[in-house]
């Protein structure tokens, strides 16, 4: 089997394969070793690679599979993960200057989780640092390129993660959302990108940005393959007490059940102004394929709507603020040749250590949270938060799913944005409520632009009912695989 | 012009736990530096905390011990300040909902002599909060080191109402706190290995006017002497300023034990913003009423409660009770001995003078053997004390057999027996020394005849040291009496 066939599979094809013998992990595994050499130095998906654990790693499942004890159907599949996930003896970066020379001595329970399901844990992928951003701008070292067109941002904050699937250089990867840094990456890259219910997916090993809006979650071609990595990522772990106690149902079973006709909602506060042209008219084509299903299509309110943008801005701030704090150059973070005592140490390390948006955000955040201005900011946006959460039960009472674009735009060039955070802030205006909710989320490609950008779809399902949302958007996904279809790179 | 002082303590207890308050890591003193550490404890990347619910029910119980009202809901907050003893540069702590709210800690103050009950008061407790405890810094001339091995653990934040009045009530105060906490299980409360610390905030006023004067926080009080010491100082330091017209600034002051004086360490106007806010890598735990119900069943009697009790249902005299109550392990030592034995004011005795003496002879060092290791166990002591009582022994055979008993570990019946120390109850053998002894002092002999009762001690004297003691002293009394009387 060449090596383009071998990569163009999805995860579930790869599988398959595997069992059917037709392939070995460690030839899947040198495939795409050959793609990132190929195409990586104009992606810039990864930050870091360690090719003989990747491929001994893959030696041990073929090994497995001869002796009849293969782990599952992950078994042999490569995952590559966001560098902000710990895997134990790799670098952990954030994508930050701060953290060049740590290595983390522990793996998430992510990691672990698919260690024991036989996934051969590839390597660290770009983000913006500490997943603050929206384009992959803010990584330290460099940004990451659209596959689709490299003038254009994958976006971010996971946009190694959504550009190596996309560029064929991963079958499945890890990325973090918290306020839309899986699905809007999914979208702008056209892949299939999950942000699962808080609570649902461990947190535990997952460098802080904003913690009680933070969840782990994959990117695939398929929404099968989302389901199946998603189902090995899931469920209770002792060691995150924000982790929910709940049995994680068999996703990718529960894809080939047949789907009984459900109920979606259009909020129209997501359909006003500010979205492009091509963007409307791809979701509205989604919108008419469901109602073709015989599913029903009715518009809501989410009133709250234009209040999710500040309220995370102070809550997710104001978070990081304290998170980031222990990247102090003390111990593991890199300390500034300038300082000569210890308030110095703080000040010119993460002076030094730290990128502008980081900086940014630190700022605010620890202003929001401060004497005398507390109620004011940190606790009227927890209250508001608390609407946003309202709204979205209130609605779900009548609809099953919510619909709506996953971006307002296309993928848009590099430094359109990266001057005006506050545009670049809106980029996420369609996913942040989620996070506030806490609700599940995910992005599917519904199309492209007549210049070839893609477009994703949104779905907003509710809390732990991710089995449903899945299969919802799967029953689009199989008849369309718009995630399958490759950039001509 | 008169002045009063005003003070509040805040009390910093490390609780006896397996692990530490948000991870697996045990707690520990003394092991190699930063060897009790994990992900959590150094804040590394991606670590998060899960509380310790061993930490909250011991909190729990001080509650019910100090008469707390028990919070419904266990909620977390992050006080945000960076200082390297704490990685994460925020520290785990409860800001406005302390597990515990009120109470009163029951205080005695000094008798008139040690014999005399002294008056007792409640002190009003404001809050009782959970938090981790903070690394320890070491501090060189060009660097400075740090061992985590305390960070994380477990630490209980007693903070008492502007109560007490005189350094004497703080010295109560927290002699008091320390045996009902050493009572409950909670910490073994060992100031030199900074399980407990103590904050003192003093300020003073002109006596009848009911407004607090300006207070100054008192740190690095690191003894419950220390305490009173620095406590005393800085009542003086501060009543002398105001009658030199120097005004009292609001600040932190460092005590100096050596130098038995205060200086200042930051003022007002250096304090911190803490930024606290809720935890989000915690969730609130509900305290619900079956828990507290659960916790309650393992809450002790109290110190000054078994006290009443010993005095009054036992009948043991105030000194005996003062010497007992104070020490756990010496009270289940005694209720031990006395459920074994018919009188416990004599094992009161036994216990508080010879097992305590032998005790604190037999040292290892400088600290006494606790009595947990006594040579001499309960069963021995009964039995010391029964054998006393059926007149098998003499009180002064006892008294000297205690001492072996410690040293060799052996029964008092054994070393009885080795020694042939049974009382000589013979008669015809007691009748001849007793003869001997009025032929060898005719002058007692006639004194007593002539009715001085004191002088037949003379002669009781003759026969127990030619007996070494071992005479029956009822059999000698009669005998002496009887050959006198012929």
């Amino acid at each position: 089997m060449s090596n383009a066939t071998i990569i163009s599979k999805t995860a579930v094809e790869l599988s398959h394969s595997l069992s059917e013998k037709e392939l070995s992990s460690q030839e899947v595994a040198q495939a795409y070793l050959e793609q990132i050499d190929r195409v990586d130095p104009q992606v810039h998906a990864f930050l870091h690679r360690d090719d003989d654990d990747f491929l001994a790693q893959a030696n041990a499942s073929d090994k497995r599979r001869a002796e009849g004890n293969t782990l599952g159907p992950l078994d042999g599949i490569p995952v590559a993960i966001k560098d902000v996930i710990s895997v134990q003896g790799q670098p952990l970066t954030a994508a930050s200057k701060i953290l060049e020379n740590y290595i983390s001595p522990y793996d998430a329970t992510v990691i672990r989780k698919l260690k024991d399901a036989g996934a051969v844990i590839g390597g660290r992928l770009n983000l913006d640092e500490f997943a603050m951003g929206s384009s992959t701008e803010n990584s330290a070292y460099g940004p990451t390129r659209n596959p689709w067109d490299f003038n254009r941002v994958p976006g971010g904050s996971s946009g190694g993660s959504s550009a190596a699937v996309a560029a064929r250089e991963a079958p499945l990867t890890l990325g973090s959302d918290t306020g839309g840094s899986i699905r809007q990456p999914a979208s702008l890259c056209g892949v299939v990108g999950v942000k699962p219910t808080y609570g649902m997916v461990s947190r535990y090993g997952l460098a802080a940005f904003a913690s009680s809006l933070d969840q782990i979650g994959p990117f695939s071609q398929t929404v099968e393959d989302a389901a199946l990595l998603l189902e090995t990522i899931s469920g209770h772990d002792p060691l995150d007490s924000t982790s929910f106690p709940t049995e994680v149902p068999q996703y990718s079973a529960a894809l080939r059940d047949p789907l009984t006709p459900c109920t979606l909602g259009l909020p129209k506060e997501f359909f006003g102004e500010g979205i492009d042209d091509e963007v409307r008219k791809a979701i509205d084509q989604t919108i008419e394929f469901y109602r073709s299903l015989g599913h029903k299509i009715v518009e809501i309110s989410l009133p709250t709507t234009d209040l999710a943008v500040p309220v995370y801005y102070v809550i997710a701030t104001a978070e990081a603020s304290s998170n980031l704090a222990r990247y102090d150059g003390i111990r593991y973070t890199s300390r500034s040749e300038q300082s000569e005592n210890a308030i110095n140490v703080y000040a010119k390390s993460r002076g030094e250590g730290f990128g502008e948006e980081v900086k940014r955000r630190c700022i605010l955040g620890a202003y929001g949270l401060s004497s005398g201005y507390y109620d004011a900011y940190y606790l009227k946006a927890q209250k508001t938060r608390t609407l946003i959460r309202e709204d979205f039960s209130r609605v779900f009472k009548e609809v099953d799913v919510i619909l709506t674009p996953t971006a307002p735009t296309p993928a848009f060039k590099f430094g359109e944005k990266s001057n005006d955070p506050i545009s670049m802030y809106l980029s996420d205006i369609f996913t942040i409520s989620t996070n506030l909710a806490g609700l599940p989320a995910l992005s599917v490609p519904c199309g492209f632009t007549n210049s070839g950008l893609p477009i994703g779809m949104q779905l907003i399902g509710q809390a732990f009912e991710e089995s449903s949302l899945l299969s919802i958007a799967h029953a689009y996904d199989r008849e369309h695989r718009f995630g399958c279809q490759s950039p001509n790179i | 012009m008169k002045f009063e002082a005003v003070i509040g303590l805040e009390v910093h207890v490390q609780l006896d736990t397996k692990s530490k308050m948000f991870t697996r890591v045990p707690c520990g003193f003394g092991k190699p530096p930063n060897s009790l550490t994990d992900a959590v404890v150094l804040g590394l990347p991606g670590a998060l905390p899960v509380m310790n619910r061993e930490a909250i029910d011991k909190s729990i119980k001080v509650g019910l011990l100090l008469g707390c009202k028990i919070a419904p809901v266990c909620k977390w907050d992050r006080k945000n300040y960076f200082y390297p003893d704490m990685p994460k540069n925020y520290q785990i702590t409860q800001f406005d909902q302390p597990i515990c709210e009120g109470g009163e800690v029951e205080i005695e103050l000094p008798g008139d002599s040690p014999a005399v009950m002294g008056e007792h008061r409640m002190v009003k407790l404001t809050r009782i909060h959970l938090e981790e405890d903070v690394g320890k810094l070491t501090h060189y001339e060009n660097d400075s080191l740090v061992d985590y091995n305390r960070a994380g653990s477990p630490l209980l934040e007693i903070v008492s109402e502007p109560d007490m009045y005189s350094p004497e009530e703080t010295f109560s105060f927290l002699t008091s706190l320390r045996n009902s906490l050493i009572y409950a299980g909670i910490s073994s409360c060992d100031m030199e290995k900074g399980q407990l610390r103590c904050d003192a905030n003093i300020s003073v006023r002109p006596v009848g006017t009911k407004t607090l004067g300006t207070k100054v926080e008192l740190k690095n009080l690191n003894t419950i002497s220390g305490v009173k010491n620095g406590v005393e100082y800085e009542i003086k330091r501060q009543i002398k300023a105001i009658e030199e017209k120097e005004e009292i600034v609001q600040e932190t002051r460092r005590w100096n034990p050596d130098q038995r004086y205060t200086t200042p360490m930051r003022s007002k106007e250096m304090a911190h913003d803490y930024r606290y806010f809720p935890d989000p890598d915690l969730m609130p735990v509900k305290i619900d009423q079956a828990w507290i119900d659960g916790i309650a069943k393992q809450v002790p009697e109290k110190p000054f409660d078994k006290q009443r009790r010993y005095m009054s249902e036992l009948n043991l005299p105030y000194s005996i009770t003062a010497a007992l109550c104070p020490d756990f392990s010496l009270c289940q030592y005694f209720e031990l001995v006395a459920s074994l034995t018919k009188d416990p004011k004599k094992v009161g005795n036994w216990v508080v003078n010879d097992l305590l003496r032998e005790l604190s002879n037999a040292n290892s060092e400088t600290n006494p053997i606790p009595v947990e290791e006594s040579p001499v166990t309960p069963q021995h002591l009964a039995e010391l004390v029964d054998l006393i009582d059926q007149g098998v022994i003499s009180n002064n055979v006892a008294k000297e057999l205690f001492p072996e008993m410690f040293s060799s570990g052996k029964s008092a019946s054994e070393l009885v027996q080795e020694k042939g120390l049974e009382v000589k109850s013979d008669q015809g053998e007691i009748e001849s020394i007793c003869a001997r002894a009025i032929e060898n002092d005719p002058d007692a002999a006639q004194k007593f005849r002539d009715g001085k009762e004191g002088a037949i001690n003379a002669l009781k004297g003759f026969v127990m040291k030619e007996t070494r003691g071992q005479a029956n002293p009822k059999v000698v009394d009669t005998m002496l009496r009887n050959l006198l009387s012929n």
